[in-house]
């Protein structure tokens, strides 16, 4: 079975299993091995605190993937109630790399359109890995039509590596779909806010990334291409990753305070959301609807042409 | 992604149409050798095998329009390194060096000018310049076009060929393909046509965007066109792809665009294109 932490998340690892096995153990309440678990707690807060200060582009990108991370679905478990997913584009196929559908949002209503990641094996090829083929992005527009003329506010939460690049996606137009779906998201008359919860791989995750507002959760990354692609192609050496991390300024920080590229960073649990998903839930769906609040002020045609006038500033 | 590199590539198919010092030149298609004079009487176009070279965005813009017609648009706005990227050399000498070599200051040339008689306004890429790659540069002449047109009550014709996003402008690369896109749809509300000439070969984030997206798609013979780049697809499912797979015909024959036309028809093909669809 794959590893389920980071190399740099060991000693946090090996502190928890400590305390774990000291809980088993003093299944008598004994007081002075409660203290030293209570120690070490605090021990574990200052151990996290201290690795996570000094975390490098590389990290927050393996951040982005861990293997135990929320991926969208989670989020909507959580953040969202009465969700009823919706399928297919109509035309060829349903693409489970991609979901979508209508909920709550405390009183709000909201189309949420995700791409979604397997947990398992089976699971993983099922979504296949999250990367979306046309009908994924074809099924997104349809619910964007939707969510438009309902009136009603479009979510949607970013996490792919890219957009398939595979036989049967390039035979049914990959970039005319994704091309489509950039134009149709920035079309609608309603708010449409767009989170990247994890990878932001590419046009892959752009087609769900043209919101009035674009956040990102803190450890989640947003680039041109991969740490890795671009290691392999513009340096020719595949070590190069960390290198390739920080020269494309992909973390939240980078995009908020450098490029100016998105609007906000949601704040994740000590030590990354996969420590506390619920709580991760919670930031988001108080970010997502303190955003929708504010964009319901302006009219459907206003939101439209602020879009339009945001992505063409870049 | 740039998924296509200009220099060095191993296959064939990567480097082709690479006119090299010297009076001859060797197809890279049917390995005819050919005249250089001849091929460029030829429109770069061979002579045996109806192979179309990759053509200069200047010597593009020369077959299209005509004489003396064309103005050029926006050749103030030159390539900044925002992000200090280095690779194996810095993007800033990659730029100066690119810069010499092509005698341009992008991989994008816009402006204005007429075909057969219709003015348009227009774009053309170089792929000789850092593969045709878009980066802040690229995106803004197309951008600039689109509000041009607008401005002027023109059509545009977009001329592609690019290995797609330009990977040492990061980010900035990738906010070009939504930015082209919203300047369409802006487009789109003044009921003029824009027409987009897919050339070989456009890939990536220019295919992804507002390539694929004109009124009228059009494509040379033979280029290839495609979301990802041939080997990334083999190495992603790990089987060899099917003779043709990505070129124009193939795109054709599975519904992605209008037509392909040879370039020795392209002026007549836009300006009938053009007649049919503007209301005058």
């Amino acid at each position: 079975m794959a590893l389920q932490y980071l190399d740099f998340e060991k000693p946090i690892i090996e502190l928890e299993q400590k305390i774990e096995e000291l809980k088993t153990f003093n299944l008598g309440g004994f007081t002075d091995v409660e203290d030293e678990i209570n120690n070490l707690e605090a021990k574990k807060e200052k151990l996290i605190k201290d690795i996570f200060k000094n975390i490098n582009s590389w990290q927050i990108t393996q951040l982005s993937r861990h293997p135990l991370r929320p991926y969208a679905m989670d989020y909507i478990e959580t953040a969202a109630e009465n969700f009823i997913e919706l399928h297919g584009d109509r035309r060829f196929m349903d693409d489970k790399a991609v979901v979508g559908g209508f909920c709550f949002m405390n009183n709000e209503r909201v189309l949420i359109i995700g791409h979604q990641k397997g947990r398992n094996t089976k699971d993983k090829m099922c979504r296949n890995f999250g990367m979306p083929h046309p009908e994924g992005y074809r099924k997104a527009q349809r619910l964007f039509k939707l969510a438009d003329r309902y009136r009603i506010p479009i979510v949607t939460l970013i996490d792919t590596p890219g957009a398939y690049p595979g036989l049967g996606a390039e035979e049914r137009g990959q970039s005319e779909a994704i091309a489509e779906t950039i134009y149709e998201l920035l079309n609608v008359n309603v708010p449409v806010i767009s989170v990247i919860i994890g990878e932001g791989g590419s046009g892959g995750a752009l087609a769900f990334g043209t919101g009035n507002r674009v956040l990102m959760m803190e450890y989640s990354v947003y680039s041109v291409i991969s740490p890795e692609g671009c290691a392999s192609i513009l340096y020719k050496d595949t070590s190069k990753t960390e290198e390739a991390a920080n020269s494309l300024k992909l973390t939240a920080k980078d995009l908020l305070n450098e490029s100016k590229v998105i609007d906000g960073i949601i704040a994740e649990p000590l030590g990354g959301a996969h420590r506390d998903p619920k709580l991760a839930a919670e930031n988001l769906k108080k970010a997502v609807l303190e955003n929708i609040a504010e964009l319901k002020k302006y009219k459907g045609e206003d939101l439209r042409n602020q879009r339009i006038e945001k992505f063409s500033k870049f | 992604m740039l998924l296509f590199k200009s220099k060095n590539g191993k296959k064939e198919q990567s480097k082709p149409g690479k006119v090299s010092e010297g009076l001859w030149i060797k197809c890279p298609s049917c390995s005819e050798i050919i005249y250089k004079k001849e091929l460029e009487r030829n429109l770069e176009v061979c002579p045996k095998c109806n192979y179309h070279f990759r053509i200069e965005a200047e010597k593009r813009i020369k077959m299209i329009f005509d004489d003396g017609s064309f103005k050029e648009l926006f050749n103030d706005i030159k390539p900044q390194d925002l992000l200090n990227f280095v690779d194996t050399k810095k993007y800033k000498e990659r730029l100066k060096e690119d810069a010499e070599k092509t005698g341009l200051s992008d991989a994008v040339i816009s402006g204005v000018g007429k075909i057969l008689g219709i003015a348009a306004a227009v774009s053309v890429f170089d792929f000789n310049f850092m593969g045709g790659s878009m980066g802040r540069v690229a995106g803004e002449k197309i951008a600039r076009t689109f509000r041009y047109a607008i401005e002027n009550k023109l059509p545009v014709i977009i001329f592609t060929s690019s290995g797609g996003a330009r990977m040492q402008e990061g980010i900035y690369s990738l906010m070009q393909m939504s930015k082209t896109v919203a300047l369409v749809s802006e487009f789109n509300r003044t009921g003029m046509p824009y027409i987009s000439v897919l050339t070989d070969p456009t890939t990536g984030g220019v295919s992804a965007s507002f390539a694929t997206i004109g009124d009228v798609i059009i494509a040379e013979p033979k280029a290839l066109i495609g979301f990802a780049g041939p080997r990334v697809i083999e190495k992603t499912i790990h089987q060899s792809l099917p003779e043709g797979f990505q070129r124009s015909e193939y795109l054709l024959e599975h519904g992605m665009i209008d037509m392909i036309v040879e370039r020795k028809n392209l002026r007549e093909v836009l300006k009938k294109m053009l007649t049919l669809l503007i209301n005058e």
